[in-house]
């Protein structure tokens, strides 16, 4: 499949970019966090989103979805990513929409799909313990008790799992922390008895939840793949996941660098535009080639997701971990060649770096996706 | 079947009884490579059947056209050809700036009567020719160059020195920018030349590099007389006098498209992972030195995403999306990827890789390498050229 976007996709690109621009742009994120708001997004907006079909983007039609496959996917998260739009698309549309299209039994699916695409159902994914990142680490205890599992342990970094009306957790069924071995995916209530959740507001203004689980009942009808095999489910869902985040940071970047530019014609000292001195000259040429490199690997693992996805996920890796380090990089050269201002909280850069700086952590940093494709290619 | 299928089982067919069994063994080195030319000397009879055979198909050159000597496939053709020629591993039977340059310049830019003339003669590898570009004071400031060119009337008199002329000492002829228009501004002023490198005062003295070798010379012109008219109504000048530059810039994007694609090679082949565990070996099922891991992983993670960047990039212009100036983009990253690559090689291989003699080393062979790769930033433009050209051709940042 040639790396460019077809026109089905172009045209999604400038329906997103028009309405984003329209309804969601950074001024609404800004507004979110001066108000404190709890929710930490727009429920009305979300209700918008889903009107159009983005949040059953993944769903197959007949669940009321728009099945535009993991590259349409990809262009909103990306076009999101460019006005940094507070919205359950990662934690709903993408990470629950995978797991129940590729991995729930069919009851699943018709309960919660056509939800999903209404914008009616928030979901969440909750998968890490400690503060860094590693699916294989899981310890929150799922101990079987009769025809039901009972769940007890923690759970932190779970985006939207302050307000998601359902969650899906990864638990130890059996085996112990660091085997791939033994994990099984619960769907479970986010009111179930004994699940508490603290909603934890992040450097980007956006949520997360810590959830504890104190002995908290799952049926097994609620099981999400296999139990005990569910790594593989988890990897799927999480590939997706990474490649969709990949998308966001690719777009936060490559508007983080275009205000960049931008300014750099316009900004004056010592006479002249700033962006004529050679310094800065390279360093955005560089960005520039950086920033090209990141829209390569970010298409190729959302087409590899759609073409073939058991396989998807060594490019998703390298999308996370390339797109890492370019927004990352594209993040502290747009602070820095703004001076001053760019340190201000009233000018928007600012807000490009924390939510690329909380994106690059979640689902794996680069070093952890660095070390899985160096053990992939044999070394 | 449809018509490429069978343009494939022909050209199975085609290459399985034409190519020498020779022809299909790797490259021992450098030297098993055929650069054609007046003074060739084949290193094998079957070197020499192959580019016989190879030139009268035009499939030294598979996209040229017909009526120039060339083979006249479409891109997909070409890319058939291609990938039989790899299933066979079968050499490439011509190598020569005339395909990869001047070619290339020559159809956007030639007469009828100049393609007629001198493509024929690139196809068979009977003429090879040299690039005269850079000179000492003209370097990255290329526009800047002062070899003189005056109009004698009958004929150009050429004076002035180039340098960094590849294979000057070995070439037939020359594509030489020189200055026609010494009043002009600086890039008004150049015409773009082609002469015989036979032509009285001209000299080469070889340049020998810190790997060892010599690619490179100094040329000398030294009161060279050329004919405005090679034979039959061919100009000597390419394009119009005076705007050679445009010729020049043309040409330059295909040799940076050629310096750049090498750095795609990271991800082609042997990943340097793979060279670190034969030198080093693993320890757990990893890299027993695991700082060298993380950098060679952030070197193979960059190559992976260049080398998608170069299929990208195609598949732009297929589409007809993308930008012209990418290809200093591709140049840039791809060197620099390529001096990264053999500085990993060089820290893997440890003390073994700095042997500059003897067998076990295969005579210094990585090590020469590595310090032939410190001229690919440099050569067609330095990386430092190539960002100063997005800055201000894609980025349109200000000039200074």
């Amino acid at each position: 499949m040639p790396l460019v976007l077809t026109e089905e996709q172009e045209l999604l690109r400038e329906q997103a970019r028009g309405f984003l621009d329209d309804e969601a742009p950074l001024a609404a994120l800004r507004k979110l966090r001066d108000a404190n708001n709890a929710t930490g997004f727009s429920r009305d907006l979300w209700k918008e989103m889903a009107e159009l079909g983005w949040a059953g983007i993944l769903v197959e039609e007949k669940f009321g979805g728009a099945d535009f496959g993991f590259v349409g996917a990809g262009v909103l998260a990306e076009e999101m990513g460019r006005t940094l739009s507070a919205s359950p698309f990662l934690s709903t549309s993408i990470l629950a929409a995978t797991a129940l299209r590729k991995f729930a039994t069919a009851a699943h699916k018709e309960e919660h799909l056509p939800r999903i695409s209404a914008g009616d159902l928030v979901m969440a994914l909750a998968v890490d313990e400690g503060s860094k990142h590693g699916p294989a680490k899981t310890a929150l205890k799922a101990e079987k008790s009769g025809n039901a599992f009972k769940l007890s342990g923690s759970k932190s970094f779970v985006a939207d799992g302050h307000v998601a009306d359902k969650v899906i957790v990864a638990a130890r069924s059996a085996g112990a922390p660091g085997e791939t071995e033994g994990l099984t995916l619960f769907l479970v209530d986010a009111v179930a008895k004994g699940l508490r959740r603290e909603r934890t507001m992040m450097v980007d203004s956006r949520n997360a939840a810590r959830l504890e689980f104190d002995n908290v009942e799952a049926t097994g009808d609620a099981v999400i793949g296999e139990v005990n095999g569910g790594y593989q489910a988890l990897e799927g869902v999480l590939s997706a996941g990474r490649a969709g985040l990949a998308a966001e940071m690719s777009g936060a970047a490559q508007q983080a660098f275009k205000m960049t530019v931008d300014y750099l014609k316009v900004r004056k000292q010592f006479g002249k535009p700033v962006g004529s001195f050679q310094a800065l000259q390279h360093r955005a040429a560089h960005l520039y080639t950086e920033i090209e490199l990141m829209k390569s690997v970010v298409l190729k693992a959302l087409q590899d997701l759609d073409e073939n996805f058991g396989m998807a996920a060594v490019t998703c890796s390298l999308a996370k971990a390339k797109a890492g380090e370019v927004a990352k990089l594209a993040s502290q050269e747009a602070v820095q060649m703004h001076g001053g201002i760019g340190m201000t909280d009233e000018f928007d850069i600012g807000f490009y770096m924390k939510r690329i700086r909380v994106a690059q952590e979640m689902f794996g940093d680069f070093a952890f996706h660095a070390d899985r494709i160096a053990r992939l290619r044999g070394y | 079947m449809s018509n490429l299928e069978e343009f494939r089982a022909e050209t199975r067919r085609w290459l399985e009884a034409n190519c020498p069994r020779e022809m299909r063994e790797d490259l021992r080195g450098e030297e098993d490579i055929c650069w054609g030319g007046r003074n060739w000397k084949f290193k094998s009879e079957a070197q020499k059947l192959w580019l016989e055979r190879m030139a009268a198909k035009g499939w030294t050159t598979p996209a040229w056209p017909k009526g120039y000597g060339g083979g006249g496939l479409s891109k997909e053709e070409t890319k058939v050809l291609k990938s039989e020629m790899r299933r066979i591993n079968a050499r490439s039977p011509l190598e020569s700036f005339g395909i990869w340059m001047l070619g290339p310049a020559l159809l956007k830019y030639g007469t009828h009567e100049q393609k007629a003339h001198f493509l024929p003669a690139i196809v068979r590898g009977e003429i090879r020719w040299c690039q005269g570009y850079s000179e000492p004071n003209a370097g990255s400031d290329l526009a800047s160059l002062a070899t003189k060119c005056e109009d004698k009337g009958e004929h150009w008199l050429v004076t002035g020195q180039k340098i960094w002329t590849s294979y000057a000492d070995e070439s037939d002829w020359i594509f030489c920018l020189v200055r026609t228009d010494p009043k002009a501004t600086k890039h008004n002023g150049i015409s773009f030349l082609l002469f015989d490198m036979a032509s009285p005062g001209v000299s080469t003295k070889p340049i020998k590099l810190i790997s060892g070798k010599s690619p490179f010379c100094e040329t000398f012109f030294d009161n060279v007389e050329v004919p405005k008219i090679h034979g039959d109504g061919v100009s000597a000048i390419v394009g119009e006098p005076n705007r050679g530059w445009d010729v020049a810039k043309y040409l330059l994007t295909h040799e940076r498209e050629m310096i750049g694609g090498g750095g795609g090679g990271l991800m082609a082949g042997r990943g340097i992972g793979e060279v670190a565990v034969g030198d080093i070996g693993l320890e757990d099922g990893k890299l027993a030195d695991p700082m060298l891991r993380a950098k060679i992983t952030a070197a193979e993670i960059d190559g992976w995403a260049f080398l998608l960047t170069l299929e990208r990039m195609k598949d732009e212009a297929k589409a007809g999306q993308g930008v012209g100036a990418n290809s200093s983009m591709l140049k840039y990253y791809g060197t620099e990827m390529n001096k990264r690559r053999y500085e990993l090689m060089m820290d893997s291989g440890g003390s073994d890789a700095l042997e500059w003699e003897g067998k076990r080393s295969n005579d210094g062979k990585l090590a020469k390498m590595w310090l032939r790769t410190k001229a690919n930033s440099i050569e067609g433009g330095t990386s430092e050229i190539q960002l100063n050209i997005i800055a201000k051709r894609i980025l349109e940042l200000p000039d200074a």
